[in-house]
């Protein structure tokens, strides 16, 4: 575990950077330091591996001072990744990757075979072993530089805005990525980012930081969203946190109905007896095609939006799928892309509300229910 | 055309090409004044450069010394070396060394200073050491233009080095300076164009370096 206890970056010419920062770092988890610029966010990482010394205070490494501990050794055992992945222009994408492995006196074998097998891991083609960076995308780049930091297996990573030059799809996958690699290796990650989207999305614990290097708040990202504790937090999150909660919030207890979906061959006495104002027609394998308004004479169909998969997407999916849909009904399917039922956003809403009223056992539901009208007006 | 004419009967004389004032051996002198004297700058220049560059500290007083150094004419300090310690080849380099000192010293020091800091950064927060720095991310990447600071060096000095013969050395300077004082205008104009090729070849010479030592990646081809 890392703990930082009240530490304070003061620079000689009196700017305070971080000021009293205490936070404690759970193991194997993602930490994620989040703020608008000059919170003090970065130096906070840089003091863990001692690229910045603090002014006061100590930072503990599994119970051991890191100021005491050979600079070297303390940041070769710590992975550090950092915007634009910084990787050697001069040297191959294994040599990069084999960085630390060198500097710790493997052999070049085992160092070559070693990069090989991080290539895989981050998803790189073997291929680009023999390439320098300028031959690679920016993404490809930041996996390089993942793979470096992961190389000599540390068990601590440092990510500074790693992801923040590259563009929003790439960004995207990496994010994922990195939830994978973590699920498959339970790193130590402290992650910063100005991205609070990123935070709640990559984030076991969020620590949001103020301008000053001072700490607002550190909770969970959904503890972050529901409760934030100041209206500068509240501000940092934006006007649609409630919208973002619902990603914590499962979409396999919504109620689906499967009255009105109907084969594009069904009889037409099945189309009459229909008593919903549209039907989602499917085709013969059950996969949708688009909703049929009641009367009509079914020649166009209107278009069923994005579907979402019940227990794998959230409540927030699910309610997207209802407000893009033409008829506000959002279409569940299964993971081969079969119709399991449709749900309207009245649906939606009451499992929302049950949603909320059970995250936070108040007894007064009424400013749960104030802040999703704030939201949608 | 008159100079192709004098270049052709200074090279066609085969008296040229013996002995002691015979083309290869006043070209080997040559050569041999250029090595020691980009040597010397070389040894001067580089560690400074690399030195200030790394740190990013004392640009202020590179810039300083190095335009003070330009100033000097070469043959005024050829001619006051002399005066101070006497004819010899050491009297010769001082003003070839000064002259060669701020191209190499300027040109790495921006070099150096001027690299990408995120490799820099990102090394230095992997555990490298601050020499192990220097030499093995930031030099590689330096390199063509530290190669080009060098380059330019080695050429003022080929040409300059003529006037290692106004105080009874050897090199090339022989036949320019033989020449005015003979009148004779095709040693002269011999003398003048063998300095030319040896700084073609100088020009060679590092481009084949830079193609041996710059990486691909860096080249970018």
């Amino acid at each position: 575990m890392i703990r930082i206890d009240s530490v304070t970056k003061r620079y000689p010419d009196g700017t305070v950077a971080v000021d009293r920062l205490s936070l404690e770092i759970p193991d194997r988890s993602i930490t994620v330091l989040v703020g608008p610029s000059g919170c003090g966010k970065t130096t906070t990482l840089r003091m863990i591996n001692r690229m910045v010394e603090p002014t006061e205070g100590t930072i503990l490494l599994d119970g051991e001072d890191v100021q005491r501990q050979p600079v070297t050794a303390l940041r070769r055992s710590m992975g550090y990744v950092i915007q634009n992945a910084g990787l050697f222009q001069h040297r191959t994408i294994a040599d990069n990757i084999a960085t630390v492995p060198r500097l710790l006196g493997w052999g070049k074998r085992r160092a070559r075979e070693r990069a090989a097998e991080l290539m895989e891991r981050v998803g790189l083609d073997a291929s680009l072993a023999g390439r320098y960076p300028y031959q690679l995308s920016g993404g490809q780049q930041q996996r390089v530089g993942v793979a470096r930091a992961l190389a000599a297996d540390p068990p601590v990573l440092l990510m500074d805005e790693p992801f923040s030059a590259v563009d929003p799809v790439v960004r995207k996958g990496l994010q994922d990525e990195l939830l994978r690699i973590q699920d498959e290796l339970g790193k130590t990650i402290v992650f910063v980012t100005h991205d609070i989207d990123e935070a709640v999305k990559l984030g076991t614990m969020v620590a949001v930081l103020r301008e000053g290097g001072r700490l607002a708040q550190y909770a969970p990202p959904a503890e972050l969203l529901s409760d934030p504790a100041d209206a500068f937090v509240e501000d940092f999150l934006g006007a649609d946190r409630g919208i973002r909660r619902l990603s914590f919030f499962t979409s396999d207890a919504l109620e689906l109905t499967t009255d009105a979906v109907i084969p594009a061959d069904a009889p037409a006495e099945r189309l009459a007896a229909a008593e919903a104002p549209y039907l989602l027609v499917t085709d013969a394998e059950g996969r949708p095609l688009g909703w049929r308004e009641r009367g009509s004479d079914g020649g166009r169909l209107l278009s069923h939006g994005r579907p979402f998969r019940p227990g794998t997407d959230s409540l927030r999916a699910a309610l997207d799928c209802a407000v893009l849909s033409p008829t506000g009904w959002a279409v569940a399917v299964d993971a081969d892309g079969r119709v399991t039922g449709v749900v309207s956003q009245q649906t939606i809403g009451e499992a929302i509300r049950a949603a909320h009223s059970r995250a936070e056992p108040d007894p007064d539901p009424d400013p749960a229910r104030g802040e999703d009208e704030k939201v949608a007006g | 055309m008159n100079v192709l004419n004098f270049v052709q009967a200074f090279f066609g004389d085969s008296a040229h090409w013996h002995g002691y004032d015979g083309i290869p051996s006043r070209f080997l002198e040559h050569v041999r004044y250029t090595l020691l004297a980009l040597a010397a700058a070389a040894a001067i220049g580089l560690p400074v450069g690399l030195l200030t560059g790394h740190t990013g500290r004392g640009g202020n007083a590179i810039a300083v010394v190095a335009n003070a150094a330009r100033a000097l004419p070469s043959f005024g300090l050829l001619v006051l070396s002399v005066l101070l310690i006497g004819f010899g080849l050491l009297p010769v380099m001082i003003p070839l060394v000064v002259l060669a000192v701020p191209p190499i010293l300027v040109t790495t020091y921006e070099a150096v200073r001027t690299v990408d800091p995120a490799p820099v950064d990102a090394a230095r927060g992997m555990g490298m050491g601050e020499s192990r720095i220097l030499f093995r991310v930031e030099v590689p990447v330096a390199l063509p233009l530290i190669l080009s600071g060098l380059r330019s060096a080695a050429v003022q000095i080929v040409s300059t080095a003529t006037i290692a013969a106004y105080v009874s050395l050897g090199g090339l300077g022989r036949y320019v300076i033989d020449g005015l004082y003979q009148r004779d205008y095709e040693k002269v104009v011999g003398g003048a164009t063998l300095v030319a090729v040896l700084a073609l070849i100088t020009l060679a010479l590092f481009w084949a370096v830079g193609r041996f030592a710059v990486s691909p990646g860096v080249r970018r081809r």
